[in-house]
């Protein structure tokens, strides 16, 4: 790895690190401003025009906030827990594309931290272990509500993973890769060959079970199990406070940004728009960039929408859903697609000529087999 | 035995990244974890600090905390997670098969239709049991 890159990725993940806990921190506001609306009321409006310094206040007043740990609770425990729930965080966002390559400084440089080839693998395994933080710092606070609320979650994330994961197979399953960046790119443009692009279009019910699913793992409500207030007080940091709790709030919100990145990755296309291929070099990248963030605000707001629309399930509610229902329908949706694309690319069909030719760039073991079955064959006759 | 082989190859040259696309991520996780540790370290450090029996006793809503809150908790939840080993073990096979999902062809596609059959069959064998039932 040649320094300019090193440089390059540094500035990129520095940047990344900035907007994440920017927009994070901005999130609070909108929440707050959104459920003023919803509800007819002002909202925040003291700190700053339009309340727009709120955040910094909050941030600020959380800092100097006593650092509060119970007597009796598991101390080394009890400090990891928000910690892990704010790391896992921040790293989800290393493998989104948030653009097309930019030019700058005679480089080609790429929006993306790492480009791995297991990307959608990644971001499902960060999300899973970010389960850790609220199970350990439930536990670790030795109170009864927080414990049940690291056990309800946990067991809603993990439950609700599994219709996640079947609805994301079907979307690699199109495109034949689990990098998101190749994931986004088979979505080129809106409109191709008189059909929509976007994945949405291929896969309506796909995006619906993995968009409840994304709900679910998020923890917010409808599905907000884990902290509901009447009930459970406020779950698993009912007994932090200072920064840690701020860790706790923070982690969420950053869960619900690179959330939505996800599902407009995966579903609307990325940083692909209508009549992209008018523009080109760096006037396509910032479009790029700023669609992308467009989607992904739209589906912060559509879940904030539902969160001050919508009332809580009940527990067994929740996972009859998840297990019930979302499982059998992301499976039976699978299933339709596989066949579905196998018709399409003509693999029923007994008339040799319509068939597609394998994919034959990465599949060295497949040509060998082809050799194999050749020599049987030549053999034979 | 020769499928098997295939197949084990298949995923190895899928999955086989360059080492090289990781670094920015170990850079990443580097700036986190400064983030992280440092904020836990002093944060601490800003805020006033008293203490007492009553205040550092945990919140119960202000009622008398009553004995230790690690005690013994629905057995629902442990199926649960014990289900979810099995059935998420079965949806991680699906993943290589989805990427090698054109290079397979028609065989892989008979082949994973009969893997979907028998996670079928466990996943109503379960229903059947009543093991999701949440109140009986």
């Amino acid at each position: 790895m040649d320094t300019g890159l090193l440089i390059e990725k540094i500035v990129l993940i520095v940047l990344l690190f900035a907007v994440s806990l920017g927009v994070a921190a901005y999130l609070t506001l909108l929440e707050r401003k959104v459920a003023a609306w919803m509800q007819d009321r002002i909202g925040p409006d003291r700190a700053g025009k339009w309340g727009l310094l709120q955040p910094l206040a909050d941030g600020g007043k959380l800092f100097f906030k006593e650092d509060f740990i119970p007597a009796n609770a598991d101390r080394f425990l009890f400090i990891i827990g928000p910690g892990l729930a704010m790391g896992f965080a921040m790293m989800t966002s290393a493998v989104i594309p948030w653009g097309p390559n930019i030019q700058a400084f005679g480089r080609d440089i790429a929006l993306q931290v790492a480009d791995v080839n297991i990307g959608i693998l990644y971001i499902m395994a960060l999300s899973s272990v970010a389960v850790y933080g609220i199970m350990i710092g439930g536990w670790a606070s030795n109170n009864k509500y927080s414990l049940f609320s690291a056990i309800r979650a946990s067991s809603q994330m993990i439950s609700y993973e599994l219709a996640m994961g079947i609805a994301i197979i079907t979307v690699v399953l199109m495109s034949g890769s689990l990098s998101l960046r190749e994931i986004v790119d088979a979505q080129h443009g809106f409109w191709n060959d008189g059909y929509f692009t976007w994945n949405f279009f291929k896969q309506p019910i796909g995006f619906i079970v993995f968009f409840v699913c994304t709900v679910a793992e998020l923890n917010r409500a409808p599905f907000d199990m884990a902290e509901c207030e009447s009930e459970l007080i406020t779950g698993h940091h009912t007994e932090y406070g200072s920064m840690k709790m701020g860790f706790f709030l923070f982690a969420e919100y950053v869960h619900l940004f690179i959330g939505s990145a996800v599902i407009s990755a995966l579903y609307f296309g990325g940083y692909n728009f209508p009549f992209m291929d008018y523009f080109s070099g760096n006037t396509l990248a910032i479009l790029g960039v700023l669609a992308f963030f467009v989607k992904t605000g739209f589906f912060i707001f559509v879940i904030m929408w539902i969160r001050w629309t919508l009332p809580r399930f009940r527990y067994d509610q929740l996972m009859g859903l998840g297990w019930k229902k979302l499982i059998p329908i992301s499976i039976v949706n699978m299933v339709i697609t596989a066949v579905a694309v196998a018709f399409a690319s003509g693999w029923f069909s007994t008339d040799k000529k319509d068939q597609t030719e394998p994919a034959s760039a990465k599949m060295e073991v497949v040509a060998d087999k082809q050799k194999l079955t050749l020599n049987q064959s030549t053999i034979k006759h | 035995m020769l499928r098997s082989a295939n197949f084990v190859g298949l995923l190895y040259l899928n999955l086989m990244s360059d080492v090289q696309d990781y670094i920015p991520i170990v850079l990443q996780s580097l700036v986190v974890l400064a983030f992280v540790v440092g904020t836990l370290v002093f944060a601490p450090k800003l805020g006033p600090k008293l203490s007492s029996a009553k205040k550092d006793a945990n919140w119960e809503c202000g009622i008398e905390a009553d004995g230790n809150a690690r005690f013994p908790i629905s057995v629902r939840y442990f199926v649960i997670a014990i289900l979810f080993v099995l059935f998420d073990v079965e949806v991680i096979f699906f993943y290589p098969y989805a990427v090698n999902f054109q290079a397979l062809q028609l065989e892989g596609l008979m082949a994973v239709l009969i893997f979907v059959g028998f996670f079928l069959t466990g996943f109503i064998y379960v229903l059947k049991k009543g093991a999701l039932e949440w109140e009986k």
